[in-house]
């Protein structure tokens, strides 16, 4: 075999090289040829694979975790989160102030900090990034382009929701003060500024090379070459289809990175991620599929596990007989052995869930009303109910391994045996993930019971329960008022622990009403070769690779 | 010649005209929307209908239509609901892979398949013609989707020689003019990036070619074998040519029509193989490209990467008919 390949290697190049040779004199190498990147005096090369490149390298305009990921190690907030947890922390701001009535946000800031081209990261700059966000041009208030500032600032200062908008205004009071005045409280607004789509973005390098009002801001020169923020790591290239390379910021104000260059790439499928790193091509990837994790750790690879902050649930759909019946819904409940869906299909470390959010979240609380294990009173309530017996369809994904839900088919197959073990008739209905799946599940009544959950995006509260009960949805198909209105009264609390004894009330109120059954925190898995050290994993993925060393 | 070509470039049109229009209205048959897979679990119905007005899709098919064709007869390709990249950019970007790829496939399969056509039909009925037979046999009836696992697994997985996945080993600093990775490193005298792009195109242009491989040793056996018994062969015979000057001028080119046809066919095969092989190894091409597009249901890029995958696969078949002038005179005149 090795002839054979060395033969066709011998013809193709063969037959290149005549092509090339004709070309070699009108153009020639652009890089420097005295030494390569993992040159031996610095730190080396970083390759971490994601499952997709980013949809553009301005966080403003992104919400998905690929183009997060970049935006982390090129950006800061003014807010960070503790290691390893979803609480915030300072970061560009070393303190803040709240008034008494949650509308005005003090932010004291670091006074060492520089953007990467030079430009001084101060109170104006704080300013101009909150105004430039509230004066979003129409054309840009779409949910694909400004899904977090819409969500969370209700609003713009154009546009149909700018009656609802929650931003006021930004003042500079000094170099290092900048004061943020809401017109509505927002409890969760600390929190929010953790997210990467809020960091704070070079004014110079906006007003040169960006254009909000462009046909797609995400196609601009700043969105695709010239990223300026105050992070670790400097941006290097972005080669389309191939990678995008950093660069250390020797002029970091904090901890320097201590690998020299980071390159991220794009694998779609996690088996060839897992493959790649088993074979020396990368050093790291996000997204290990379970099926990989005991053979890669069998191999010698470090598996690192975020703190889950996700929920998975068995959603209920009240629009269908019999699931209307509450009866039904806790016999359910009753009928699913958690421990075992969890050891059956997710990874190790996996919780079982309690109610629709993770222990680490405002509100949590053990007190709420559950349901054990416990298929005879499953069958009994079925018979109370007048449903022993009765079909229901059961809606689940394939294709598809998200976060918390990392195997879709096996968790139904456990979950399906269990509701017939109860006399419950499954009608199993498979669907594609994207988008077939959430658009069956979301967006129509033709479903019964179905598997779904969420990640949470920073530490609040109603970025679970809001998202989830807020409103009459046709994934509950529910209508309950009094939830609905507690989720807005919690909402619009000024601070976080004036919220906490409501939302307490709230999961209560949830677990009782069952709209469906939470199932588990499933355990987000990474994979690292054994030369990596130092990589520090975070809930809200809020992972930064300054730490980072490869040895 | 000119005309020949002229007329083949016109009869294109209505062909064009006729995909596009069928394209356009598959994409939107595919269950789902671009706006729901573009906000996946995030989506509200009024984020769904924001995201729908601003890209169109809330107009009436029939002028959703008229404004796409508009567009292409200006040249605009529209621009991936995804990215918001132009689609004739990232094709232009990413054909460079897929050609490098199907053209490496297509060169291990001719140079390999030819030979060896050849070599089972001069030994008919013996060891050697039955191996050959057998072995193309195989090579026909395994999927390219599980060869290419299958090669993943014992070359790169097991024995680690060959690389598991992308064009080029991410450390290598390399510069890229063409995006044709092999032809770039030998442009710029980067010999260390031409060589990874060729080791990173191995197992891919295998699992590829094996098929167009299992094939072009088919028909060249069997049109060999024809032409072999053909009275002029044996004229030449008797007249006491060289076997070599016979295999050259006689047989082979005699019988290599049949087998251009068939490569210039295998064009559209590799263009489909080349979802799957681009697939298992995170090979940055249009077909992966196109793959995740289809999830996405990424109208734009759909029908333009198709259409474009249509226009490419015409000319190189009108370069296939261009080529039996060169083999058969007789064409020339036709």
């Amino acid at each position: 075999m090795p002839e054979f390949l060395k033969s066709v290697l011998g013809r193709g190049s063969a037959v290149l090289a005549v092509a090339a040779l004709a070309l070699t004199g009108c153009a020639q190498s652009e890089r420097d040829d005295s030494g390569s990147s993992d040159g031996s005096d610095g730190g080396g090369t970083f390759v971490f694979a994601g499952s997709a490149e980013p949809v553009a390298l301005d966080p403003f305009f992104a919400s998905d975790g690929e183009t997060f990921r970049v935006s982390r190690q090129i950006f800061e907030g003014l807010v960070g989160t503790k290691p390893g947890t979803a609480d915030p922390a300072p970061l560009l701001a070393t303190d803040w102030t709240v008034s008494d009535d949650g509308l005005t946000y003090g932010f004291t800031l670091r006074d060492d900090v520089k953007f990467q081209d030079g430009s001084d990261f101060d109170a104006e700059a704080v300013c101009f990034n909150f105004d430039r966000w509230y004066n979003t041009p129409e054309s840009a208030q779409t949910d694909d382009l400004t899904y977090y500032y819409a969500t969370l600032f209700r609003g713009f200062k154009t546009g149909p929701r700018a009656a609802e908008a929650i931003y006021e205004s930004c003042s500079a009071d000094s170099a290092t003060e900048a004061t943020i005045q809401l017109k509505k409280p927002f409890a969760g607004f600390i929190a929010a500024m953790s997210m990467p789509a809020f960091s704070m973005q070079s004014p110079t390098a906006l007003e040169e090379y960006q254009d909000d009002a462009a046909q797609n801001p995400r196609t601009t020169e700043y969105s695709t070459a010239h990223p300026v923020g105050t992070g670790p790591f400097k941006f290097g290239q972005w080669e389309r289809g191939k990678q995008i390379t950093l660069e250390a910021n020797a002029d970091y104000w904090g901890e320097k990175p201590a690998i020299d260059e980071a390159v991220i790439v794009a694998i779609d499928d996690p088996k060839a991620r897992a493959d790649a790193l088993a074979n020396g091509e990368i050093d790291g990837f996000d997204l290990v599929g379970p099926a990989d994790i005991a053979s890669l750790e069998e191999q010698g690879f470090q598996i690192e596990n975020r703190d889950p902050f996700n929920v998975l649930y068995l959603g209920m759909n009240q629009k269908v007989k019999p699931l209307d019946d509450p009866l039904v819904r806790q016999a359910i409940a009753h009928a699913l052995d958690k421990d075992q869906i969890v050891s059956a299909s997710m990874p190790e470390g996996t919780e079982t869930a309690l109610e629709f959010v993770p222990p680490t979240v405002n509100g949590y609380t053990e007190d709420v009303p559950t349901y054990e294990y416990d298929p005879e009173r499953a069958q009994q309530l079925l018979q109370q109910a007048g449903a022993d017996g009765a079909t229901i369809e059961f809606n689940y994904p394939t294709g598809v391994s998200r976060p918390y839900m990392p195997q879709p088919e096996d968790t139904f197959n456990v979950i399906r045996s269990q509701l017939e073990a109860v006399g419950l008739r499954i009608k199993p209905t498979a669907d594609q993930w994207d988008p077939d799946y959430l658009e069956k599940i979301q967006g129509t009544p033709n479903h019964g019971i179905h598997l779904l959950g969420w990640t949470g995006d920073y530490n609040d509260t109603d970025n679970f329960l809001g998202v989830f009960f807020g409103t009459a949805t046709q994934e509950w198909g529910f209508t309950n008022q009094q939830l609905f209105n507690d989720l807005k009264e919690a909402r619009g609390l000024p601070t976080v622990e004036e919220q906490q004894p409501l939302y307490e009330e709230i999961n209560r109120q949830v677990m009782e009403f069952l709209p469906g059954v939470p199932l588990a925190h499933p355990v987000p898995s990474l994979a690292f070769s054994p030369d990596v050290q130092g990589y520090q994993p975070s809930p809200v993925q809020d992972e930064v690779w300054n730490t980072i060393s490869i040895s | 010649m000119l005309r020949f070509v002229v007329r083949r470039l016109v009869q294109m049109v209505p062909v064009l005209i006729g995909l596009s229009l069928l394209l356009f209205a598959w994409v939107r048959a595919l269950p789902g929307d671009p706006a729901r897979a573009l906000l996946g679990e995030r989506a509200t119905p009024e984020g769904l209908a924001r995201v729908n007005e601003a890209y169109g899709f809330d107009q009436p098919v029939l002028q959703q239509y008229f404004t796409y064709v508009k567009a292409l007869l200006q040249g605009d390709f529209g621009t991936s609901i995804r990215t918001g990249q132009p689609v004739m950019e990232s094709f232009l970007e990413k054909f460079p892979a897929t050609i490098e790829l199907g053209l490496t496939a297509l060169l291990l399969a001719v140079v390999v398949g030819v030979p060896l056509g050849y070599l089972a039909a001069r030994h008919q009925g013996r060891l050697l013609d039955t191996v050959v037979v057998s072995g193309s046999l195989l090579g026909v009836v395994t999927p390219v989707f599980f060869l290419a696992i299958l090669l993943k697994l014992v070359f790169a997985d097991t024995l680690h020689w060959l690389p598991t996945a992308l064009r080029q080993d991410p450390r290598i600093d390399a510069t890229h003019i063409t995006n044709f990775y092999v032809l770039d490193g030998l442009i710029t005298q980067e010999w260390d990036a031409a060589w990874d792009a060729i080791v990173h195109l191995v197992l891919p242009a295998v699992a590829l070619g094996t098929i167009p491989l299992a094939i072009i040793v088919r028909i060249t056996r069997a049109s060999v074998a024809e032409v072999m018994h053909e009275d002029y062969v044996r004229t030449a015979e008797s007249k006491g040519l060289a076997a070599s000057t016979i295999s050259r001028r006689h047989v082979l080119r005699n019988a290599l029509l049949p087998v251009v046809t068939t490569i210039g066919l295998q064009a559209g095969l590799l263009f489909a193989g080349a979802v799957l092989t681009e697939t298992v190894f995170a090979f940055n091409g249009i077909g992966q490209y196109l793959f995740e597009a289809i999830g996405r249901r990424d109208y734009p890029v759909l029908q333009g990467f198709i259409l474009l995958i249509a226009i490419v696969y015409s000319l190189i078949n009108l370069l296939v008919d261009l080529s039996y002038g060169l083999i058969d005179p007789r064409v020339r005149t036709a």
